[in-house]
């Protein structure tokens, strides 16, 4: 079975040949998650959700120079039509509930981009005595992707898309099992 | 302007509700959460709910040696970070008595005046944005981003610089970046006849910012609004010319003001700010005086005993840091003057009234960075 080329060229995608052993005679099919995969991995609108500095910088990756339209990001104002969530800055305990309900309020499968040492670990915020913040986005909701920096750059956030992209297409992330957790922990 | 009496309608139910708008919405600049009371679509009452974005900057202050707390100044309005890092270095000066040289303070004007033009651009086009135009945004930020490489060359950072440090600046300006200004100079001066093209003259935008959310001149002053914001109502208050503070007072320029006090005046006062803060640069570099970058300033600054205010002007407005030392290397205290704080409170007053899609107009407006005001 040929495979090579059907994927555009900037996603890895799984190496079929090497699962699928040929056979003279049958005809292959590749599996529908694959296509779903590679269908999502073109079309992941991210969140408009800026918290602070980094926001500005997710804007400017989205507008002129950087133009993450070419990857098929664009950018929603509603959780409900949302694949991605990029945290974007600093988040106060003030914000954590509200983060959660956007985050509950987006359809599986759903992924979670931590932008910048904020949503990472606190970053700069983060002292002995700190009262206000909560040391990473991890903290409340699952996150696929650190990208580190203060703020990064929009190559950076980029790069971070690229590798959400890369870890549908491998199969490292198992949306659906996620999100099935999720509902149940909701029934409970 | 409507008054909600006007709508009155017999035969329409009348229904006063509550809306968030926020913390969560495309066009609140950050997390910012707006508590609008309706009547059908025109605004009784406007509540912004602020907090959203605390970061216990001040706290920090008292936990950090002055060095320390460098970072934090830019942090808190991102968009002018330059200016913020400047004033904060003023500040420890005056409380110091450190005497900076003027090659320094001439560097410091060029960087802050070219982050001001990048600041009012994202206030300026996200404006517009809001009002639904999408391009001037997509040229606004292509514009500001040479700023950026700019102020990269010499600083390292896109955003949040650390630049200026006590005594003096970090680096010395490059040939680089010289030359880079003087072109981006003449770049811009031509693209302000494009602006003038694009927005000045559509009729959508003119239909949407003329005559909303007017600032009186009274209520301004009342509501302790500074920056372009109250000069759009008609005042000519800018720090740089009031309390003259660094190498201001060697520059000519004017202070852009309107009368009308709307959006659009806001508006244009920041565009007009821009063609100044160009005018300033060009001055700078022109009398760029040599010598040393820095002054010969200890590793931790101990500053003696006592307090000092050092106010300057930001791209919003009037910003202040006071700072109180007990003679240890660690600040008492460091309260912060936002100028988004004050202009934000003033949407109180002028928003009811209005539609609700003019509130967008008229927040975009007033131009605040959030964590400005929540610090």
């Amino acid at each position: 079975m040929e495979v090579k080329g059907t994927a555009p060229i900037c996603i890895p995608t799984r190496d079929l040949s090497q699962e699928y052993v040929e056979t003279p005679g049958v005809v292959g099919f590749a599996p529908v998650q694959d296509l779903l995969d590679l269908a999502r991995v073109n079309a992941l609108w991210p969140l408009t959700f800026g918290i602070a500095c980094c926001a500005i910088e997710m804007m400017a990756a989205g507008v002129a120079r950087f133009d993450w339209d070419r990857f098929g990001i664009i950018p929603r104002g509603t959780p409900r039509q949302s694949d991605v969530m990029v945290v974007a800055g600093t988040i106060p305990h003030k914000l954590v509930s509200t983060i959660k309900t956007l985050y509950d309020q987006m359809p599986a499968p759903r992924y979670v981009i931590a932008m910048g040492n904020c949503a990472i670990s606190g970053g700069p915020f983060s002292y002995d005595g700190q009262y206000a913040i909560v040391n990473g986005a991890d903290k409340i909701i699952p996150v696929d992707v650190y990208i580190p920096g203060c703020p990064p750059r929009p190559e950076a956030l980029l790069q971070g898309f690229l590798k959400i992209q890369t870890k549908i297409t491998k199969g490292l992330i198992d949306a659906n099992r996620r999100a099935e957790k999720a509902a149940r922990k909701h029934k409970k | 302007m409507l008054n909600p009496k006007t709508i009155d309608d017999a035969s329409i139910e009348q229904r006063v509700y509550q809306l968030n708008l926020g913390p969560q919405h495309p066009s609140t600049h950050g997390v910012m959460h707006l508590l609008v009371t309706l009547d059908g679509e025109v605004v009784i009452k406007l509540e912004p709910v602020i907090g959203y974005s605390h970061r216990g900057h001040e706290k920090m202050a008292e936990n950090r040696t002055y060095e320390q707390f460098l970072p934090n100044p830019p942090r808190m309005d991102y968009l002018s970070g330059m200016i913020f890092n400047h004033g904060y270095c003023m500040a420890v000066e005056k409380l110091c008595g450190i005497e900076v040289p003027r090659r320094a303070e001439y560097i410091r004007v060029i960087t802050a005046e070219l982050n001001r033009i990048a600041s009012h651009f994202i206030g300026a086009m996200d404006y517009a944005m809001g009002l639904g135009a999408i391009t001037p945004f997509l040229w606004g930020w292509d514009d500001r981003e040479h700023i950026l490489d700019l102020l990269e060359g010499i600083a390292g950072s896109r955003l949040t610089y650390s630049y200026s440090r006590f005594g003096g600046v970090r680096n010395d300006i490059t040939k680089d970046f010289y030359d880079g200004t003087r072109r981006f100079i003449d770049r811009l001066r031509g693209r302000f006849w494009d602006y003038e093209n694009l927005i000045n003259q559509n009729i959508i935008f003119i239909k949407r910012s003329q005559d909303v959310g007017v600032i009186t001149k009274e209520a301004a002053l009342a509501y302790g609004v500074t920056g372009p914001t109250l000069r759009g109502s008609g005042v000519a208050y800018d720090v740089r010319k009031q309390e003259p503070y660094s190498v201001y007072p060697e520059f000519t320029f004017e202070i852009p003001t309107r009368e009308a006090g709307d959006c659009l005046a806001r508006y244009q006062v920041r565009m007009a700010e821009m063609e100044q803060s160009l005018n300033i640069i060009e001055q700078a570099l022109d009398r760029l005086p040599p010598g040393p970058i820095r002054s010969k300033v200890p590793r931790f600054v101990t500053p003696p005993p006592g307090d000092c205010y050092c106010t300057f002007e930001s791209a919003r407005g009037e910003a202040g840091f006071y700072i109180v030392s007990d003679g240890s290397r660690i600040p008492y205290r460091i309260k912060v003057r936002a100028p988004s704080f004050s202009n934000l409170f003033v949407l109180t007053e002028i928003c009811p009234g209005h539609f609700l899609a003019d509130v967008i107009a008229i927040f975009g407006s007033i131009d605040v960075t959030v964590p400005e005001i929540d610090r």
